[in-house]
């Protein structure tokens, strides 16, 4: 079963039954140094793009906490979706979210991406990210200001030192529900299916 | 014994090279009035890559681009002595002198090429044609310069190059010392020179489509063979070392300056940078050159 209501709620819950605990002492010591170092793709999705150029300049500085940007989806560990995000953009945010290499994360600014904020009945917007892709830290705020958005970091930064984050996994254990509900609003223009070989299967270089 | 020598030489320049990138990341930011990462901000950074799953496969080819570069970067290393008179960490330098590390310098860029020629992306291979073009420029004040030295010491070999400066090269020989600080600055990818992994511009160049383990040793490559370079410059330029102590301050100094040199300016585009490279420092390489021979020693 891959759709309806219960699925979905066993879905966003899944993160809540899993294991918490590190599977070893190399989890253990790779989480250390994964909430050290942070490389950000720098691909503005939306309004909320306009907070992080002073989030990661001088006056914020967000790489003395080991956070910074990331020139291509191969090298980044997490992805900004900055606020409302139009079928269009979901179209490019699930292709580059699917290029990144595991472990990768979803950091969602603003009420926008929670449940539509003020897009609620627009025609071309998502309404919640989370049931396209597997998010991992919400930022509150219309928008959130750059202090907002390191609290988000820090929180994602704890969470990833403490071996609680597995949404790559989750997204992977439950493609299926989340592709349905890609197509449900992208059609047949979503990207191919999630793998490592679309690249070579799509028509070539 | 060697193989001893070899590894420790390898371990020396792995942790220098990235403390000294993560002091470059440091002092950038200081530059900028930022408070910066910390000093093992770039190891923490290739170790996380490490840990890292590959999500693409281009072919062999592909994976062979960066393990040609680390090869040819810990080669250069370990025939590059660290010291001119002591028997340890002198690696293979007795096998071999200053035209096989000049060499060897080259081989890991048109191993890198081909790598990144096969994975196709488009942003990689404007990085690598960058990088050819800006290499072919950066040589010519480097090896005018490198020969003039040979001829002055007498010889080709790295060890004798740094024992036998009474008046250390940069102050003897400051025409030739200004021409390949020019060239090292473009070698060690500082601005206005930086136009490879060019940002914003073309990505990160080269490295664009690698991820994961092998973008970890593109990191660990990049700082060995940073450091190697700097051991060079030291050598040939600053009278060499005689103890680590010596080594450390010498070859950070030059870095200091690197990075200072990169923070002030701006970027070139490619064929200004070619221009510049082949237009000043040649000229100052040339005239010193001319120097050289002329007044001699």
């Amino acid at each position: 079963m891959d759709e309806g209501f219960l699925k979905e709620q066993q879905v966003m819950e899944s993160d809540l039954n899993s294991e918490t605990s590190h599977k070893s002492s190399v989890d253990f010591l790779m989480d250390w140094f994964r909430r050290r170092s942070i490389f950000v793709l720098a691909y503005g999705t939306g309004c909320g793009a306009i907070e992080m150029p002073p989030t990661f300049t001088s006056r914020y500085d967000a790489e003395r906490l080991g956070i910074r940007g990331a020139a291509t989806p191969r090298q980044a560990d997490v992805i900004i979706v900055s606020g409302y995000c139009s079928y269009k953009t979901l179209r490019r945010i699930i292709r580059t979210y699917e290029q990144m290499a595991n472990p990768k994360y979803i950091l969602a600014l603003g009420s926008c991406t929670v449940n539509g904020g003020m897009y609620w009945d627009s025609y071309n917007t998502i309404k919640r990210l989370e049931d396209y892709l597997p998010v991992d830290m919400y930022v509150n705020g219309c928008m959130p200001r750059p202090e907002s958005i390191l609290e988000g970091f820090m929180a994602l930064q704890k969470e990833i030192g403490d071996g609680k984050i597995s949404s790559w996994q989750k997204y992977e254990d439950n493609y299926a529900f989340y592709r349905k509900n890609q197509e449900a609003v992208l059609g047949q223009t979503v990207a191919p299916a999630y793998d490592a070989d679309w690249y070579l299967y799509d028509g070539g270089l | 014994m060697i193989i001893l020598d070899l590894a420790l030489m390898l371990i020396t320049a792995y942790f220098v090279g990235f403390i000294y990138y993560g002091l470059y990341r440091n002092i950038t930011a200081r530059f900028q009035r930022r408070i910066g990462p910390t000093i093992f901000q770039s190891f923490y950074d290739s170790i996380k890559f490490f840990g890292k799953k590959e999500a693409i496969s281009h072919g062999w080819m592909f994976y062979l681009g960066p393990i040609i570069m680390a090869t040819g970067a810990i080669m250069t290393l370990f025939f590059i002595p660290f010291f001119y008179q002591s028997e340890s960490f002198s690696g293979l330098s007795g096998y071999g002198n200053l035209f096989l590390v000049l060499y060897l310098m080259l081989l890991g860029p048109l191993g890198n090429a081909m790598g990144v020629g096969v994975g196709g992306n488009p942003f990689g291979v404007m990085g690598v044609t960058r990088g050819l073009t800006r290499l072919f420029a950066l040589e010519l004040p480097f090896y005018i310069a490198v020969v003039a030295i040979m001829s002055i010491s007498q010889s080709a070999d790295i060890a004798t190059i740094a024992g036998s400066q009474t008046t250390i090269n940069a102050f003897a020989h400051p025409l030739l010392f200004i021409a390949a600080l020019f060239s090292f600055v473009a070698m060690m990818g500082q601005s206005p020179f930086d136009v490879v992994g060019a940002p914003v511009e073309v990505y990160s160049g080269p490295a664009s489509e690698f991820s994961g383990k092998f973008l970890s040793l593109l990191m660990s490559q990049s700082a060995i063979f940073s450091f190697a370079k700097l051991v060079l410059m030291v050598n040939l330029f600053l009278g060499g070392a005689d103890g680590f102590f010596e080594l450390l301050w010498k070859t950070f100094v030059l870095f200091l300056f690197v990075i200072a040199f990169g923070a002030i300016y701006g970027r070139f585009k490619t064929p200004q940078s070619v221009d510049f490279l082949i237009k000043v420092p040649t000229v100052i390489a040339i005239v010193g050159l001319i120097f050289a021979t002329a007044w001699g020693n």
